[in-house]
């Protein structure tokens, strides 16, 4: 297992975030993380990379105990991220930006040899004619690329995404779909949150489902969009209980 | 013994005028996140007007007092579209060195037209004499002043329809401009709120102590401090905070020097800040 | 040879300004020359220090003058005390300097924004209060330099010289220190922090580690200049060691030329003392020379924040790769 998340919870004051959750993944998979809106993805994701303690319950990552260790000592370990809301180092260039990720990462390169990461990767997440603009300057769909060329120019073990698909069009998400499947091949493991279902149900090998923090279900694409508790969960929201029961759809999805 | 009591009282009546300086400042913090650095440039402009309305037209400076908040108030809505709008969204860099600069603007041509030499205020309210203490009536008086004042705000903030508004805009400016509050106009008004208390309170400071142009920043670095003890941008506290000072001057030098009143005063700013980063008694914000 | 230059020339323009200033009075052989020469090399390396914690790591610090003022009272104390001469005396300034930065950066670094400024003025006040209660360091008189420390470089004359090219010295070294941090791997974490502390501590950029670095490099070289401006001052006292207008000054110098960058300091600091000078000079302006000054700082945040090195480069491309 490259992280095993064993009973975690997190407390906001009364408020329980995220509620005796146990997750394993292992080396090379791409897991889903999906559920209605304030489930506590997001909450679970910061417990892990460091942004915030867990109240209780362990972190492991290749072996290491890794939970209330800081972000940047939870970066260095081989454990990159995206942001949800994306973070630009807006005063710095794209390549800048990049270099960050490269230079702090788990390889802690020179400037040098970040730099020449940094333009592989910006090759690589269709960057490459931006590197000199300013971060600030990009729009919505290639700061999520920029966010995804950070956390991959740090040469991560594991990379978590958070709703790196959010805000994009029908081609950029095709596209983005595409660079993701890419990442899994070059050995990567990964954790995505996501919200667009039939991408989420496409690329991963196994979905989870939180809802009022609690783990309610877990297992292949298939048999998490029949759960009845899935269902149930989703209720409200009716584009996205046809979206998840209609397994067929998936299937054909041309995604 | 006596001397402690006596020593006390003093340093608490003196504390709650500090209270009141510092108000003004906690406010405008409280709300839109700016430390207004023209806060002591502001208060002198208070005690000049005091003086002025005094001395040039006769007028009685707690008559003064309430002009002066009236031309504190149109001050700070002049100064907010002029220095801080703009930069209300910015690094706190940007707001610090917008109000340095119209405090560089006040002090530069109070200088030019006073000088720094120092004025007073030659009105006498007598003295009132109970046991062991002897109190000025101006002492009194403004400490009177703080508490109605201090009464004023929070009746203003609580049960007024602008003063919703701006506890509005102070929890939440995006969700308070959703709402059709006109979050901008706010700000100019709490604002203007802020300097007009800081003028009042350098009014107030007119009527017990000398004046120069320059005064108003010891009592700005006071208020740096209150408003830490008292918890940034809680007006309510700044009153507290300004006793809490107003106790450590009136006690310490009893027992020390008095120069190392501000070695103990900036000591415990600094470690609130660190350790109690609310203020002593503070939860929100 | 010539990659080399290309790479150095951001370094290169603020070095010649610097040579020029100090060559300056040299060339004119005045004495009056040196000194407003003096007042503005002073004010460039106050400034480029001040930039690689405010500009480069953007954290404001508006009592940076403490560090002037630690660094004057350790030099001051240790040549009139301990009779200790000054070449180790300045070494002591900046190392005290640099030390109280690490203990006093491990602490108030962890304040963000308008908290941390505040912490700083904190800092300052209280140690200008504590100086003035420590009777070995001349209470609220301070020190005097007695004028037997001047006789090694043969009387007052002398001493002149010598601190005139040491704070030549000085002012060549932060600009150095400047850009070689700029360039460097380091620079860009304290970059990134100041872009977005938590989205860099989610890279791997070890932020209170940096930050606290960022504090001391900012420290080091006004400690040392405090030892020299005092030693030539003749005299030391709280409230010249620890005047918090300067402190604001020397945020206006790094503003008016450009914040984050290596040149900004220098114009800012060298335009802004002459525009002073100027001010001064006139009969109208004599007056609210502080005013104006005021005004023009307002002109510039309001609308043109990035200072003018800042509006250059982003005026022009070609600027943006000389320019740093």
């Amino acid at each position: 297992m490259i992280l095993t998340v064993d009973h975690v919870t997190k407390r906001f004051g009364g408020l329980t975030a995220v509620d005796d959750v146990s997750v394993e993944l292992e080396e090379g998979m791409i897991l889903g993380l999906i559920g209605p809106n304030g489930a506590g993805k997001t909450t679970l994701f910061n417990c892990i990379t460091g942004v915030y303690p867990p109240t209780s319950g362990s972190v492991v990552f290749r072996g290491k105990e890794i939970a209330g260790s800081k972000a940047y000592t939870v970066a260095r370990m081989g454990l990159a991220r995206t942001h949800q809301i994306v973070r630009p180092l807006n005063d710095l260039t794209v390549r800048e930006n990049v270099i960050v990720g490269a230079c702090y990462g788990r390889e802690n390169l020179g400037l040098r040899d970040g730099a020449k990461v940094a333009d592989e990767v910006l090759e690589f997440v269709g960057l490459a004619s931006r590197t000199e603009e300013l971060a600030g300057k990009l729009n919505v769909a290639q700061k999520k690329r920029l966010e995804l060329a950070r956390a991959l120019a740090a040469r991560p073990h594991m990379l978590l995404l958070d709703e790196v698909l959010a805000g994009l069009n029908t081609a950029e998400v095709t596209g983005m779909l595409d660079t993701i499947r890419a990442i899994r091949e070059g050995g990567v493991t990964i954790l995505m949150i996501e919200h667009i279902m039939h991408a989420v149900m496409n690329l991963s090998d196994r979905i989870i489902v939180l809802d009022y923090g609690k783990l309610i279900a877990e297992g292949a694409p298939e048999a998490v969009a029949q759960d009845e508790r899935v269902i149930e969960a989703y209720l409200g929201d009716p584009d996205i209980i046809e979206e998840v029961t209609d397994v067929d759809a998936i299937e054909e999805d041309p995604t | 013994m006596d001397t402690l009591a006596a020593s006390l009282l003093d340093g608490l009546l003196i504390g709650l005028l500090y209270g009141v300086a510092a108000m003004g400042l906690t406010l405008i913090f409280g709300v839109m996140d700016v430390i207004n650095l023209a806060h002591g440039a502001i208060m002198a402009l208070g005690m000049f007007g005091v003086y002025l309305l005094f001395s040039e037209m006769g007028m009685n400076p707690y008559v003064a007092l309430i002009a002066v908040l009236i031309l504190g108030l149109l001050f700070g809505v002049i100064m907010y579209f002029v220095a801080v709008d703009r930069v209300i969204d910015e690094s706190p860099l940007a707001s610090l060195l917008s109000t340095f600069s119209v405090n560089m603007i006040i002090i530069g041509i109070g200088t030019a037209i006073w000088t720094t030499s120092t004025y007073n205020v030659e009105y006498s309210l007598g003295t009132v004499e109970t046991g062991p203490f002897t109190v000025t009536g101006a002492r009194l008086m403004a400490a009177f002043l703080a508490v109605v004042i201090t009464a004023l705000l929070y009746l203003f903030l609580n049960k007024t329809r602008p003063g919703k508004y701006i506890r509005a805009v102070s929890d939440n400016r995006g969700a308070a401009d959703l709402m059709g509050i006109p979050s901008h106009r706010i700000l100019a008004l709490a604002f203007g709120i802020g300097t007009a208390i800081a003028a009042v309170a350098g009014g107030m400071i007119a009527t017990i102590f000398p004046i120069t142009i320059l005064g108003g920043s010891t009592y700005e670095l006071k208020s740096f401090v209150i408003v830490v003890l008292g918890g940034l941008g809680n007006p309510l506290g700044a009153l507290i905070g300004g006793l809490i000072l107003g106790a450590i001057e009136g006690i310490v030098p009893v027992f020390m020097k008095t120069t190392w009143v501000p070695v103990i005063e900036f000591g415990l700013f600094v470690g609130i800040l660190l350790f109690r980063p609310t203020g002593l008694m503070g939860t929100k914000k | 040879m010539m990659d080399f230059l290309k790479r150095t020339v951001g370094l290169w323009i603020p070095l010649l300004v610097v040579a020029g200033i100090a060559a300056y009075p040299l060339i004119t052989g005045s004495d009056s020359n040196r000194e407003a020469m003096f007042s503005i090399l002073l004010a460039i390396a106050l400034a480029s220090s001040l930039n690689i914690l405010l500009g480069y790591t953007g954290y404001v610090s508006f009592g940076h003058i403490v560090f002037f003022g630690i660094g004057g009272y350790a030099g001051l104390y240790v040549m009139t005390v301990l009779g200790w001469n000054i070449w180790f005396a300045v070494l002591l300034g900046a190392t005290v300097a640099g030390l109280i930065a690490y203990l006093l950066g491990s602490a108030i670094l962890r304040l963000r924004g308008g908290y941390f400024a505040l912490a700083t003025i904190g800092v300052n006040e209280a140690m200008r209060a504590l100086t003035g209660n420590i009777d070995a360091l001349g209470g609220p008189i301070g020190m005097d330099v007695n004028f037997s420390l001047y006789k090694p470089f043969g009387g007052p004359g002398g001493m002149l010289q010598f601190v005139f090219w040491s704070v030549v010295a000085l002012t060549v070294l932060v600009i150095i220190i400047s850009f070689v941090v700029k360039k460097s791997k380091f620079g860009l974490g304290l970059q990134a922090i100041r872009e977005d502390e938590d989205a860099a501590e989610d890279m791997g950029v070890v932020a209170p580690r940096a930050k606290t670095w960022a504090y001391v490099l900012s420290a080091i070289i006004p400690g040392a200049l405090g030892v020299l401006f005092f030693f030539k001052n003749g005299h030391i006292e709280p409230g010249e060691a620890f005047r918090l207008a300067l402190s604001i000054e020397m945020i206006v110098w790094v503003m008016l030329g450009g914040i984050g960058t290596v040149l900004g300091p220098v114009v800012g600091a060298g335009l802004y003392q002459e525009t002073r000078k100027l001010l001064l000079t006139n009969a109208y302006l004599k007056n609210i020379q502080l005013a104006v000054a005021g005004a023009l700082l307002l002109a510039i945040v309001l609308f043109v924040p990035a200072g003018i090195v800042g509006w250059l480069r982003s005026r022009n491309a070609r600027l943006r790769k000389v320019l740093e």
